[in-house]
């Protein structure tokens, strides 16, 4: 009995992160909610599932906090080079069996390897320059390794074709390449040569990617047809008003005029039946989730670590924005879901993770303080 | 270590500028979505609604027709359809494939759906099946909930209590044609569920029927399924319209007539209500008011007895004797006294050609009334010759043939053909000559009536007035103009139509009525359907019974009651009855028995039923028999020496 009490358990529960865990149960929580709604007050087919996804990934990401981050630097490359694999695979699968195909079966999940992707870029450019000393960096011979590392899977994504995943892995890689300390001019060239060759690479696009960039500049040109997702959304997200219709209350989604009101168009069935005031607080709750990982960056013990929280938190906030920016009507229509809200697994595989490493981080940094603070030796 | 230090910093700043970018984003994104939710929040409130709420027509019941006691004979009855919104459905094939689960559709029926949904304008609504049940309404409502565009609908279908027997006079429903959605622009001609009338008294009392209709707003989802009403205005049923028919003597007299090809008029000489207008065979107005089946369409028109044309309106025949009654009255009208008198020797010459009479070796001496009793042809050929052909047509007209009567509320009348010198040369160019009076004056030539005009004529000749002949109960109204004959004169025509039916030596004493104080008058007539030659007049006339069906002669027959004071007019039709006595008068009898005994009337119509009954199990029986036999006699052939048991003996 004594023994129990005087074990180490009680100060390592109380360790535990709590605020975050709370913050994303709190998010998947609200999710569930919005998909009990959206599925017309039915825990089936949607809400049930969530919860249980949402509490075997929160166990997954609690399980990757314990891995002490020195075992992620010597992990970064092997695991960059598994995935990149696994999407060579998915391009062979895919070929074969004679169309696009984004996924590995693997019996109980369907991976998606270039979700994956984007964890296992930023931990192995975090890698490369946690040994490249800033001087080299922005030089032609300390370029060429973190070019490829980007490269390669961007080449392999573009092909299924995905150009929503390829434009997000080059936004983390830049990132985590930006943060590195790399010369300002080598990010803002390319964006300027990127808009000056944006109708050129318009023309090299696929007529669906076409045509969504098309309705995105003028939904009202088709609204039956093409553009009526964004008119939708856009209808469902306005008619909410500030307070919402109230929960269940939503005609959109539950009359069927909301496509996918469940995976990429969750925001706006949340928001016609909890309003601005419900998108506020949504917006709210990511907010202090990215900034509990800046804080965790700030406090990280080395290079590698700060590098990894910041693209970490940086490629799950491109998440973030690109599905609100969509269904908002800022951005085309790509397809994207919103992590830890969107029905899904795939989402959830690379975000809960991604958060696990950031708790790992800071655990770690709380350790080397926690002495220190309490003026122990 | 300074390196790294310098690094840290460099972390910090661009990492604090991400994150400043991560904050003017999320004001960004927070500023759009109260721009969508506060500044176009109404409009996208509305356009929310929009999405919701749809503005549907509500089809107006369509106005009931009521026989003249007040009994149905077209009315609604409610039932179960099932709707299809092609654009919302997508492939319509496979929606199709799905529906027939549960609906049977025939090959005709959905090549006729691809077809009308190929002519549908935007999210038009496609009416795929109609009088559906019950069984089958809930099931597609349990099945195929979830289906894009489906709707299963309750609706009414227009049902004809009296069926056949008033299927041409009242016509049937069907959906509006496109021209006239475009003539009107109506949203109501849109509904799948809103029909118009297509023949007969529903297609003239239009108008007055349709209604109008009420509005709804109701929920729909995206799928274009009606989720629930939310508010309605009442739709205004069309008017209730009461007809001069009596639904009772109608269908008496269908059931009557049987298999013939035949048309029965029979109209109130005094107040000029059409109280039977009845074609025969005819086909179910509560199968065309659905849908007309491609292969029940080619069969009605492949019939050789027409059941597709409504023949008491439209039907035109050559009067034959039934038209005697007008040269009389022409004569009567001319001054020419009913006691003249003629001497038929069984022919009538003018410039050496010949006219015959139906009599080879004549009447001898006859006055009008004993002409028009023995049907004298010498008689009406030299009264027709005195008073020339003008005064004949003339009085045609009057009596109301060639005459389209536009107070009745029915499509395409037909005028037929009343024919004087004027019109020859109109029509072919050529002078007016003798033959041609003859040949009117006794029925023939170029006379073309239709059998409600033969009623019509009848009535104003028994009544002695210019009955108007109406089809609507308000409409009636007794108080005619006489016709300008002496009355004491016209009583001489109508004692020698009752010697037709009473008489000695009348050709049509099978009519007479069995009925105790009541007696008819009438005329037979005989319309050739072929031209008799030369050759076989020497032969002899041929016998009818030995001609194809579609070569034997018409027989009409027309005729009122009661004698004394006529009430009733009737004129009847048999398409190759071979003769107005055989075939049409007891059609007439029957109908005026019913009129004055109901009881012995249809004493006697359900002998005849039985009658018909028992000789139709008798031949079968025989053709059965035959067919036994010939088998037996085949096998018998097999072994000759052997005779086969039971083989009808020699």
């Amino acid at each position: 009995m004594m023994g129990l009490l005087n074990a180490r358990w009680p100060q390592r529960l109380l360790a535990q992160p709590w605020g975050i865990i709370l913050l994303v149960l709190g998010i998947g929580g609200f999710g569930a909610l919005v998909l009990y709604s959206a599925a017309g007050g039915s825990m089936e087919p949607w809400a049930a599932s969530h919860l249980i996804r949402l509490a075997a990934m929160t166990l997954l990401m609690l399980l990757v906090g314990l891995v002490p981050p020195a075992a992620w630097l010597h992990l970064a490359f092997p695991l960059y080079g598994l995935v990149l694999a696994a999407l060579v695979l998915v391009e062979a699968v895919g070929a074969l069996g004679g169309g696009s195909q984004r996924w590995l079966d693997l019996g109980f999940i369907r991976l998606q390897p270039s979700e994956l992707m984007k964890l296992a870029l930023v931990l192995a450019l975090a890698r490369v320059y946690r040994f490249l000393p800033l001087a080299h960096a922005g030089r032609p011979h300390g370029l060429w390794l973190p070019l490829l590392l980007v490269a390669l899977p961007v080449g392999l994504v573009l092909l299924q074709p995905d150009l929503g995943t390829a434009l997000t892995l080059v936004a983390g890689g830049a990132t985590v390449m930006f943060l590195a300390g790399l010369p300002v001019w080598l990010f803002v060239a390319p964006l300027v040569l990127g808009a000056a060759a944006l109708p050129l690479f318009f023309n090299l696009l696929h007529d669906y990617q076409k045509a969504r960039v098309l309705i995105f500049l003028d939904p009202g040109a088709d609204p039956l047809g093409a553009g009526y997702h964004i008119t939708q959304s856009k209808i469902a997200i306005g008619s909410g008003g500030l307070a919402g219709k109230g929960f269940l209350e939503g005609s959109q989604s539950h009359l069927f005029y909301l496509p996918e009101p469940h995976t990429d168009f969750i925001f706006a069935t949340m928001a016609e039946e909890w309003g601005l005031v419900g998108g506020a607080a949504l917006l709210a709750a990511y907010g202090l989730l990215f900034a509990w990982g800046w804080r965790v960056a700030f406090r990280a013990r080395d290079m590698f670590q700060r590098l990894v929280a910041g693209g970490l938190v940086m490629t799950i906030f491109y998440y973030v924005l690109i599905n609100l920016m969509m269904v908002m009507g800022l951005a085309p229509v790509v397809g994207l879901p919103l992590p830890l809200m969107s029905y899904g697994g795939n989402a959830m595989l690379t975000v809960m993770p991604a958060l696990g490493i950031l708790i790992a981080i800071d655990q770690e940094a709380r350790r080397h303080e926690a002495p220190r603070a309490l003026g122990d030796p | 270590m300074h390196a790294s230090r310098l690094q840290q910093l460099l972390f910090e700043r661009r990492a604090l500028l991400l994150g400043g970018a991560q904050l003017l984003a999320g004001a960004l994104l927070l500023g759009r979505m109260g721009w969508l939710t506060l500044r176009e929040g109404e409009m996208l409130r509305a356009a929310a609604e929009d999405n919701r709420v749809a503005l549907r027509l509500i089809p107006p019941r369509r106005g009931l027709l009521l026989d003249a006691s007040g009994r149905p004979l077209a009315e609604n009855r409610p039932a179960y359809g099932v709707e299809l919104i092609p654009a919302l459905a997508g492939d319509l094939e496979a929606a199709l494939d799905r529906i027939a689960r549960i609906v049977p559709l025939a090959a005709d029926e959905r090549a006729e759906l691809l077809e009308n949904a190929r002519s549908l304008r935007g999210a038009g609504t496609l009416r795929v099946a109609s009088d559906i049940g019950w069984e089958a309404y809930a099931t597609l409502n349990v099945e195929l909930a979830d289906m894009a565009g489906l709707q299963p609908v309750r609706t009414y279908v227009r049902h004809y209590p009296g069926g056949e027997a008033f299927a041409h006079a009242l016509g049937y429903v069907g959906p509006p044609r496109r021209e006239e959605w475009q003539a009107s622009r109506d949203p109501l001609l849109l509904h799948p569920g809103f029909r118009v009338g297509k023949d007969g008294a529903e297609r003239g009392l239009d108008a007055r029927l349709r209604g109008t209709p009420g509005a709804e707003r109701v929920e729909v989802n995206a799928r274009g399924r009606v989720l629930r009403q939310l508010d309605s205005r009442p739709d205004t049923p069309g008017e209730t319209i009461r007809l001069t028919l009596d639904r009772a003597l109608q269908e008496h007299l269908a059931a009557f007539v049987g298999d013939e090809s035949a048309s029965v008029v029979v109209i109130d000489c005094t107040t000029g209500g059409i109280i039977c207008l009845l074609s025969m065979p005819a086909f179910d107005p509560n199968i065309f008011s659905n849908r007309i089946p491609a292969a029940l369409w080619k069969t009605l028109q492949a019939d050789d007895h027409k059941p597709l044309l409504p023949k008491a309106t439209q039907g035109l025949y050559v009067p034959g004797s039934t038209f005697k009654m007008v040269t009389a009255l022409a004569a009567l009208a001319e001054g020419v006294p009913p006691t003249d008198t003629v001497g038929c020797g069984g022919r009538y010459t003018v410039g050496g050609r010949s006219w015959h009479c139906h009599r080879p070796g004549g009447h001898g001496r006859v006055d009008m009334q004993r002409a028009i009793a023995v049907s004298c042809n010498v008689f009406f050929y030299a009264t027709a010759h005195r008073i020339g052909n003008q005064a004949v047509a003339d009085m045609a007209r009057t009596l109301g043939l060639g005459q389209t009567f536009p107070s009745l509320p029915i499509p395409s009348l037909r005028a037929g053909i009343v024919p004087d010198a004027q019109w020859k040369a109109r029509r072919f160019g050529e002078q007016w000559s003798v033959a041609d009076t003859l040949n009117t004056s006794i029925g023939q030539g170029y006379l073309f009536v239709s059998p409600l005009q033969l009623g019509v004529m009848t009535a104003r000749l028994a009544s002695g007035r210019v009955v108007e002949p109406q089809l609507l109960a308000e409409a009636v109204r007794p108080g005619f103009a006489p016709l300008p004959i002496p009355p004491d004169w016209l009583e001489v025509v109508r004692r020698g139509m009752r010697d037709v039916v009473n008489g000695p030596g009348g050709t049509a004493r099978r009519a007479r009525l069995p009925v105790e104080g009541v007696e008819m008058a009438g005329k037979t007539g005989t319309a050739q359907v072929r031209i008799i030659t030369a050759a076989e007049r020497r032969r002899g006339v041929r016998r009818n019974e030995s001609l194809p069906w579609r070569l034997r002669d018409h027989g009409l027959f027309v005729g009122f009651a009661p004698v004394e004071a006529p009430r009733y007019a009737v004129a009847v039709v048999v398409e190759h009855g071979m003769s107005g006595a055989r075939a049409a008068a007891p059609i007439a009898r029957q109908a005026m028995t019913f009129l004055f005994d109901k009881e012995k009337a249809e004493t006697d119509l359900a002998r005849l039923l039985a009658e018909r009954e028992r000789r139709r199990r008798a031949a079968e029986e025989a053709a059965r028999r035959a067919a036994a036999g010939a088998a037996a006699a085949a096998a018998a052939a097999a072994p000759p020496s052997v005779p086969a048991p039971g083989a009808p003996a020699p």
